[in-house]
């Protein structure tokens, strides 16, 4: 267990890689990514149980899937910054012959990743799968999944979803990364999504509301919650109130760096509202 | 020349459907899935005797596709179960990202391949399928050509690690392979010895090339017939002897020429001894409605089709 002080530290480090890495390449997804790095950081330093001694089969492990694989910098950066491979090979995302591609995947090897994503609204139910084969191993841990709110779009996500309820997946964990936001605008704007809540609960899911999804102690507890309500005959999603951008002023409030690189110049900026705390790799 | 014998019709499904049930018995980490359609897929003795590995998904085939990828994480060797249209066209990209990039343990079966699947009509008769999964990386493509194999394909695909697609069909074809046969993947198997034609078939024409090397034979013609039950990865070896024997080719599959078995062969060929080539498949067409007699016949997917290619390719030599 870290310390408040130490989370937010770990939190602060990985908006700098997550920056540093889009853009040493000009390439990448910043926006998702920092809106996600409390989650990620909590998750990974707080709440699950896993070995860095990386195994595909992830028996007796809490498995974790990013479905809306876009947001890679910041996963990068928490696996490498948990364990999973050496911090210096963020320098390697999105260049040739890199284990970091541009979206996850298991094609390179890279230790922490199970399934390729990217192309989206597969996630949920991979997650399903790896849920049910623990059901059948008697193995207790948990499967936790993220996924984009405009991902939701894709319909493979409501066969997922339903599949989930009726056949009482309840080893599972999802959370929606819900800042509203996708690349075009606004989801209303793009394509409304209406109440997820109510969707969800339409779908017989049990819905967690965190409007504090960039609090540490908020995502702490929300998580902890959906634990404990785990095993209960239905499956859990947690319906996480994000800022895109968080943490850097020029990024947030809008959906623009939903996938642009900053400059130097706004690397400079960024950079400055989020001091060095564990080490630059 | 060597002949073979019919042992009794029997729909190539039900091939699959013993092998997987034979598999649930020997194989505790094997799981089934299936999109609603487990009488079709003949998948019924593996429910009722292994319930807890059986996974009726609904009508969501992505889903399905995405969660045997996930399975396998687990250590599992799902099975799917669905009609070739949608166990590929429809997840043609759950089946890229989540099975053959994240090189998944998945057993992609399908059945009704075809136009042999009859009366549904081309809604649900895809020709494309072998070609869409051949182009997918570490993908291995299995198109069997009667029960005996089917259910062979089945038990060994189980033992292969990677992401397989096995292709089966709806109707009552011959049963003439052996039936304690031993399945090797990529391995071509030859049925006929002949020094004036190779005739190279895969699934339900497997049969109908037998017949055509037969009547052939009663016109003096020597040919050879080679069953590819894996189209990939592809026994270049026996087709180059075989053709460098006989100088020309017939290849035959219910498919489109586009994609098919002949573009595989053809390829072959050209890199390695170009020799004539005439195909007998569908010819960039969708089907209809009809019994399979009459779709077989109307679109050339025959033994009359095969002797007719036959005469033409070694005209060609």
């Amino acid at each position: 267990m870290s310390t408040t002080q130490q989370l937010q530290d770990f939190v602060t480090q990985v908006r700098r890689d997550i920056l540093r890495q889009v853009h040493q390449v000009n390439s990448g997804h910043p926006g998702g990514s920092l809106g996600c790095a409390e989650y990620f950081s909590v998750l990974y330093q707080e709440v699950m149980d896993y070995s860095t001694d990386f195994k595909m089969d992830g028996q007796n492990e809490d498995l974790f899937f990013l479905s809306n694989g876009h947001i890679s910098p910041v996963f990068y950066s928490v696996l490498a910054r948990s364990g999973f491979f050496p911090v210096d090979e963020l320098n390697t995302f999105r260049k040739i012959d890199s284990r970091l591609q541009g979206h996850p995947t298991t094609h390179e090897g890279l230790p922490g990743i199970r399934i390729a994503s990217g192309s989206l609204g597969q996630g949920l139910s991979v997650a399903i799968g790896a849920a049910a084969a623990k059901k059948l191993n008697n193995d207790d841990k948990i499967v936790y999944t993220l996924h984009g709110d405009g991902e939701l779009q894709e319909g493979q996500n409501w066969e997922a979803i339903m599949y989930a309820s009726g056949n009482k997946v309840d080893n599972l964990i999802a959370t929606v990364d819900y800042n509203k936001k996708q690349i075009d605008g606004a989801t209303d704007d793009v394509l409304a999504l209406g109440s997820l809540k109510a969707k969800f609960e339409a779908f017989d899911w049990d819905v967690i509301e965190l409007k504090e999804g960039n609090s540490c102690d908020a995502i702490k507890s929300a998580l902890a919650e959906a634990k404990s309500r785990t095993g209960k005959g239905k499956p859990v999603v947690i319906l996480m109130e994000t800022e895109m951008g968080n943490g850097v002023d020029f990024m947030m409030g809008t959906h623009a760096w939903h996938g642009k690189a900053p400059n130097d110049e706004q690397l400079t900026s960024a950079l400055a509202q989020n001091p060095e705390t564990l080490g630059d790799y | 020349m060597k002949t073979y014998n019919n042992k009794g019709s029997v729909d190539t499904r039900s091939g699959f459907g013993a092998g997987l049930e034979e598999l649930g018995k020997k194989n505790a980490n094997v799981v089934a899935l299936c999109a609603d359609l487990t009488g079709s897929l003949k998948m019924d003795a593996f429910k009722k005797n292994h319930p807890e590995r059986f996974f009726q998904i609904g009508i969501a085939e992505a889903n399905m596709i995405s969660m045997a990828a996930g399975m396998t994480i687990g250590g599992k060797i799902p099975f799917t179960g669905t009609f070739a249209n949608f166990s590929t066209g429809r997840v043609y990209d759950q089946i890229r990202q989540s099975v053959a990039y994240s090189n998944k343990n998945v057993k992609i079966c399908a059945s009704h391949a075809g136009l042999t699947l009859g009366e549904d009509g081309a809604t649900h008769q895809i020709l494309e399928d072998i070609g869409l999964m051949k182009m997918l990386p570490g993908m291995t493509v299995i198109n069997t050509c009667d029960y005996n194999q089917t259910k062979a394909a089945t038990l060994a695909i189980a033992e292969h690690d990677g992401p397989v697609y096995l292709r089966f069909g709806r109707p009552k074809v011959a049963n003439f392979t052996d039936e304690n046969q031993t399945f090797e993947i990529g391995k071509a198997v030859q049925l006929t010895e002949g020094q004036d034609v190779t005739i190279i078939a895969t699934g339900h024409l497997v049969w109908e090339a037998l017949e055509a090397a037969k009547e052939l034979n009663e016109k003096g013609i020597s040919a050879e017939v080679i069953n590819i039950h894996t189209i990939k990865p592809l026994d270049e070896k026996a087709i180059l002897e075989s053709v460098a024997k006989t100088k020309c080719v017939v290849t035959a599959e219910e498919h489109n020429f586009l994609g098919g078995l002949g573009e595989s062969v053809a390829r072959t060929l050209a890199l390695h001894k170009p020799a004539p080539q005439e195909f007998v498949a569908t010819e960039d067409t969708f089907g209809e409605s009809g019994t399979p007699a009459q779709l077989m016949e109307k679109y050339g997917l025959n033994a009359k089709s095969i002797i007719e290619k036959a005469q033409k390719v070694i005209k060609r030599k």
